[in-house]
Formats: structure tokens, C-alpha cells, sequence
């Protein structure tokens, strides 16, 4: 099946200066994902997945070579440019959450439709119908340190969604939860992906994680050693004793 | 608009942080009004009582009168001139005769000043009606409290003072202090001996003679003088108390901009360590999509809510604290004469519009730089390094 392709690297490069060398995080990266894919990188520490996941948000520009994602190239995109892809395209989800801790979770997760300009009925629809998506209504009033780890990823899940990004880049999304959030939030982003076709990227070596992808993507010193289309090994069950 | 909804919803939800910092700044702001209006009153008092117990409305002096030679005040006087004769009759002006001379209470001598004044003038606030008496053996004499605690003489005391007449020659009698007067113009009573015109035209045989003339504040335009009387406008007469009054200010104003720099540095601090502490938070937003001149924008628009909430609570708990310091005053018998220039006893601020407008306009500003220095420099941030918790 091809939905077309939304991003796209050719021989990318990244340097870093290192004193007065450089270190290569990057090196002649190539691949294309296609709408609608629910794929990670994954790697050991180092690899490059993070600084991969960065150019392909438009937080980090490459060395070399070329990164186009929904028709733009990454590399030739101004403060300005590369601010209102992020904005309009695309959904972030980290590792440490990142909500903003003096704004209520409706706050949080309302913050890139106010970016967006939405108007305020629609955006507190929006905010709602993503609220209700991670399960998290009864939760509006609530301030980040007032939430569990699971319900901040989940609030992080609904603040990446809520415009309906057309990617959703996932850096670590499950590192600091244990097995049951981790098992609730990745199926939560699946049922997501069917419903929405929004393509999902993860940066992660959390097996967990490893077993919901459909495509993976492995990466070491930099270069993608492996890339092959797999197939999810979970059920909707109880999480098995080998995650907890 | 959205920034100022973001900046806000900030500033609330950082809480207890964002009202101490409202608070210091509402302080220092209210300090320096507060302190300012003080200075402001100080100033405006003593040009007032300078001009309603010295000045009056302007002066003619002697041509050879000079008030800071006292060698000058034998040969300094003349009679008046028919235009001043005509002004002092119809009570649009009063004659002053000065003399330099000694008094000897306890027995020592001490310099002093003896100036004649009519009893029933109306141009100059003294209290000279005091100097209206029956008595004939002894001069009344009226001398100010600084003088007073000098000299270490009461009302009912008896003193001699000796002087000079026209000729040259000393002589010597006693005065009787019938009023210690609170003047609050330091010319008026440090050195000061006040005695009935009359006497002191018959003392010094110097019969219808001033040495200068003072007229009053309504005095539309000054009489002729002539070439034996010279006019001393108040320009000139206070331009020594001016001159006070601007170094005066000098100093007042750098205890304003201390004041200022000390409030604006807690909003520095604030904004500076709200680049490392919330350098993630500030990677988020830009992750998000906000972009660079919008998160600047955001952070400066925090520093100068931080104003305008301290404003805004300077005004809730500071107008009355103000308006009760303009009512009652600040009582300071302790500094009265000290100063130099004409103190009351209580200290009534002034908080003219220019003071208050002004101050609000330069805190504000104000704060918006320093709430902008540290926002611009977030904007050099890479999202990556915000991400990271990185500060460069």
C-alpha cells in the first residue's frame, strides 16, 4: 500500500562540532516513510535516533544530503518556516513529557490550537474530543504535578494529537512508565493511527515499544543498518509477565 | 493578544513567584513615589515659607546693602524713597532696618544681627504685633527658637545687647525677649534679633532710614526706585534656596534610580532565571510551533505584566498609605533647623501628576528592557539545546 510519501531522506548527514573534530551522527541516512505508517527507529544509545527524529521535526537542520518532509526541505527552511511546520503538521512526544507545569491539563493540551489560531468552540471541542481519546475528562482541572506518569504521557498524547498532526514524532514515549501505562499508551496510539491515519515516528529501543511497530527502522553509529516491515507482536490482552 | 493570554496565564499560574516578585516592585515604585513627593513637599515648603518670612515679593535693597557682609550694614541705609515712602504707607510694603551688633547672655558675648521691623506690618508672617509694647524702660525684642537655644533665653528674659550708631559710636542697653517665634526660615532666626523699627531708627539716629524694603506677594508691579534703591526680585532672592533645592534633588534622585535599579533588578533575576529554569518549557513552545520573536514577545510581555500588576497593587494598598502620609504628614521636629532650608515640623508630600505619570511611564519601561534582555537571548536558543535543558 502506498499513501504517498511524507518523509523522505537522501544521504543525510549530521556532524557535530566535537573540540576540534566532529562527530558524525548522522551518516548517508536514506529512507522514505510513507502516510500512515506506525514505525520506529530503534538503536542502542547514540545511534543517531534522536538527532534523526529532530531534523525530520524541523528542530535541527542537517549537515548533509537532504531531509524533505510534506514537501519541504528541512534544510532550506527558515526560524519562521520550519516554526509553522511543526505548528500546523506535525505532533511532538517526549520522553520526559514536556506539559507545561503552571497550565491546567485542558490548558496543555489546548496550547498548539491556540498556536494554530483555532477559533474558541472548535478548539474546545477539539480539546475535549483528545481529552476523551487518552481517557483523561475527568482530568481537565488538573496540573501536570497533580498527574501520575501514564496520565502525563496520556496528556502528552492528547496535546500531540489534537490538531490532528499529519506526524506524530514519539522520542522514548514510554521510558519512564512501567509496563501497564507503557501497554495503555502505545495502544492507544495505535487505535489513533488506525482511526487517523496520522504517521507515527518512534525514536526508541524499549522493547515494548519495538513490539507495536509495523516498520523498523534500526540505526547504529549513525547509519541504518536494518529497515524492514514487521509485524506487531501484541495482543489487546493483560500485558505478559516478560514486560512487567 | 495571544501573547499577552499566554504571558498572563504565565504569571497566574507561577503563583506565590509572581506575587512577591508584584510586591517588590509595587514597593520599591510606591518608595520612590512616597520618598519623591517628600522631597517634592521639603522643596515647595521651603521656596513658600522662604517667600512668607524673608522674601515677601520681592526686595529693595540699599545699593551698598549686601546680607552676607555684616562690615556693610553701618553705611547701608537711607531714607526711603518717595515711591517706597507712598508703598510702605499704604501697607503694600515694609521697611527693615539692619544693624550687626552683640548680645551678652550669661555674660558672653555672642555676634548677632538686630533688625528693626514695624510692629503692625502684614507683609512678612513674623509674629511682630509681640513687639508692640508699653514698656518703656526696655527694648521688646523677639528672637526664633534656634536662636533661642543659643543664646539659652526664654520670654521675660533680660539681656544687654550693644551696637553701633551712624557715627560710629558704640553704645549698649537692655532688651526684654517678648516671643520666641517657630520660624520655619532659618534666615529669619539663626543670628537674628528682632526689634521694633522705630527703636532701632532711634538706636542706631537713623530717623525714617532702611537698609532694604520687602514687599508684599500682591504687589503687582514694584514702585520706582531710585539710585540709592536697587529691587531684588524673588528670582533673585531665592536663588540661593534654588540652588539648595536642585542639590537637594541631585541627591534625591540617585536614591530614586537606586531604588529603581534595586525593583529592577528582581525582575532581572527573575527573567534571567526563568531562562534556566524554564529553558525546557521554552524548548517545548518551540516545539510546539511558537516561534522565536513570539517567545521573546511572551517573556517580555511577563516582565511588563510584572509592572502593570504592580502598579496595580501599588494603587490598591498604596493610595491610602499615600493619601494618609499627604494628610498627616511626617512629623520631624528633630531635623527642623538642620537642614539648611526652612523646615516645618511636619512634612506634608506632594505627589504632583508629573511625579506619579513619570514614574509610572519609567517603571514601565523599565521593566519591559530588562524583561526583553534576557527574552532576546532566548531566542538564540536552538530547540534542541531548550529540549535539552541546554543554556547555550
Amino acid at each position: 500500500m502506498n499513501n504517498g510519501a511524507v518523509i523522505t531522506t537522501e544521504d543525510l548527514v549530521k556532524h557535530y562540532p566535537v573540540g576540534r573534530g566532529a562527530f558524525t551522527a548522522l551518516d548517508d541516512v536514506t529512507l522514505t516513510v510513507e502516510r500512515g505508517e506506525f514505525l520506529g527507529l530503534v538503536g542502542p544509545s547514540g545511534s543517531g535516533k534522536t538527532t534523526l527524529l529532530n531534523i525530520i521535526g524541523a528542530l535541527d537542520s542537517p549537515s548533509g544530503g537532504s531531509a524533505v518532509v510534506l514537501g519541504r526541505d528541512i534544510a532550506t527552511l527558515s526560524h519562521g518556516q520550519a516554526a509553522r511546520l511543526r505548528n500546523e503538521h506535525l505532533g511532538f512526544i517526549f520522553q520526559t513529557y514536556n506539559l507545561l507545569p503552571v497550565y491546567t491539563v485542558y490548558e496543555n493540551v489546548e496550547f498548539p490550537l491556540l498556536l494554530v489560531g483555532m477559533e474558541t468552540g472548535e478548539r474546545k471541542r477539539a480539546v475535549l474530543e483528545a481529552l476523551e481519546w487518552v481517557g483523561l475528562t475527568d482530568k481537565i482541572d488538573s496540573r501536570p504535578a497533580q498527574l501520575s506518569g501514564g496520565e502525563s504521557q496520556r496528556v502528552a498524547v492528547a496535546r500531540a494529537m489534537v490538531k490532528k498532526p499529519e506526524i506524530v514524532l514519539a522520542d522514548e514515549p514510554t521510558a519512564n512508565l512501567d509496563a501497564d501505562n507503557s501497554h495503555n499508551i502505545l495502544r492507544m496510539m495505535v487505535r489513533l493511527n488506525e482511526q487517523l491515519k496520522t504517521t507515527f515516528v518512534f525514536a526508541t529501543h524499549d522493547q515494548k515499544v519495538i513490539r507495536y511497530l509495523r516498520r523498523k527502522i534500526t540505526l547504529n553509529d549513525g547509519r541504518v543498518i536494518e529497515d524492514v516491515t514487521v509485524r506487531p507482536q501484541y495482543d489487546d490482552g493483560e500485558v505478559s509477565d516478560a514486560d512487567r | 493578544m495571544l501573547t499577552a493570554k499566554l504571558a498572563f496565564r504565565n504569571l497566574m499560574g507561577a503563583g506565590i513567584r509572581t506575587w512577591l516578585n508584584v510586591f517588590v516592585l509595587s514597593l520599591a515604585f510606591l518608595v520612590i513615589i512616597w520618598f519623591q513627593g517628600l522631597i517634592q513637599g521639603m522643596n515647595e515648603y521651603a521656596m513658600q515659607a522662604t517667600i512668607d518670612y524673608e522674601a515677601g515679593g520681592g526686595q529693595f535693597w540699599h545699593r551698598d546693602f549686601d546680607p552676607y557682609d555684616p562690615l556693610t550694614f553701618e553705611d547701608s541705609h537711607a531714607a526711603l524713597s518717595p515711591a517706597l515712602t507712598e508703598a510702605t504707607a499704604r501697607g503694600e510694603a515694609t521697611s527693615i532696618l539692619v544693624t550687626s551688633g552683640a548680645v551678652f547672655p550669661e555674660g558672653r558675648v555672642q555676634p548677632a544681627v538686630l533688625r528693626g521691623i514695624d510692629p503692625g506690618q502684614q507683609i512678612l508672617k513674623l509674629p511682630t504685633e509681640y513687639l508692640r509694647s508699653e514698656d518703656e524702660e526696655s527694648i521688646p525684642a523677639m528672637i526664633g527658637t534656634q536662636m533661642a537655644r543659643r543664646t539659652k533665653l526664654r520670654v521675660g528674659d533680660e539681656v544687654t545687647i550693644r551696637w553701633r550708631d551712624v557715627h560710629g559710636t558704640f553704645d549698649a542697653d537692655d532688651i526684654r525677649i517678648v516671643q520666641i517665634m517657630s520660624v520655619p526660615a532659618p534666615g529669619a532666626d539663626a543670628g537674628q534679633i528682632w526689634l521694633p523699627l522705630e527703636r532701632l531708627r532711634l538706636m542706631l539716629q537713623a530717623p525714617g532710614q532702611a537698609s532694604y524694603v520687602v514687599l508684599g506677594g500682591d504687589v503687582q508691579a514694584p514702585p520706582d526706585g531710585d539710585d540709592t534703591w536697587v529691587l531684588r526680585d524673588t528670582d533673585y532672592l531665592l536663588k540661593e534656596i534654588t540652588e539648595l533645592v536642585r542639590m537637594k534633588s541631585s541627591s534625591s534622585n540617585i536614591l530614586y534610580g537606586l531604588l529603581l535599579f534595586m525593583a529592577l533588578l528582581a525582575i532581572f533575576d527573575t527573567q534571567v532565571l526563568a531562562i534556566w529554569r524554564r529553558r525546557k518549557e521554552i524548548g517545548t513552545f518551540m516545539a510546539l510551533g511558537m516561534e522565536r520573536a513570539r517567545v521573546v514577545a511572551l517573556f517580555t510581555f511577563e516582565g511588563a505584566m510584572h509592572g502593570l500588576l504592580a502598579l496595580v497593587a501599588g494603587a490598591v494598598y498604596g493610595i491610602p498609605i499615600l493619601a494618609w502620609t499627604y494628610a498627616k504628614g511626617l512629623p520631624m521636629p528633630a531635623l527642623q533647623g538642620d537642614f539648611g532650608i526652612a523646615m516645618p515640623q511636619a512634612l506634608y508630600p506632594v505627589y504632583g501628576l508629573r511625579l506619579v505619570a513619570g514614574t509610572t511611564l519609567l517603571v514601565l519601561i523599565a521593566v519591559t528592557i530588562v524583561s526583553f534582555l534576557p527574552a532576546s537571548k532566548i531566542a538564540r536558543l536552538k530547540p534542541t539545546d531548550a529540549l535539552r535543558g541546554k543554556t547555550r
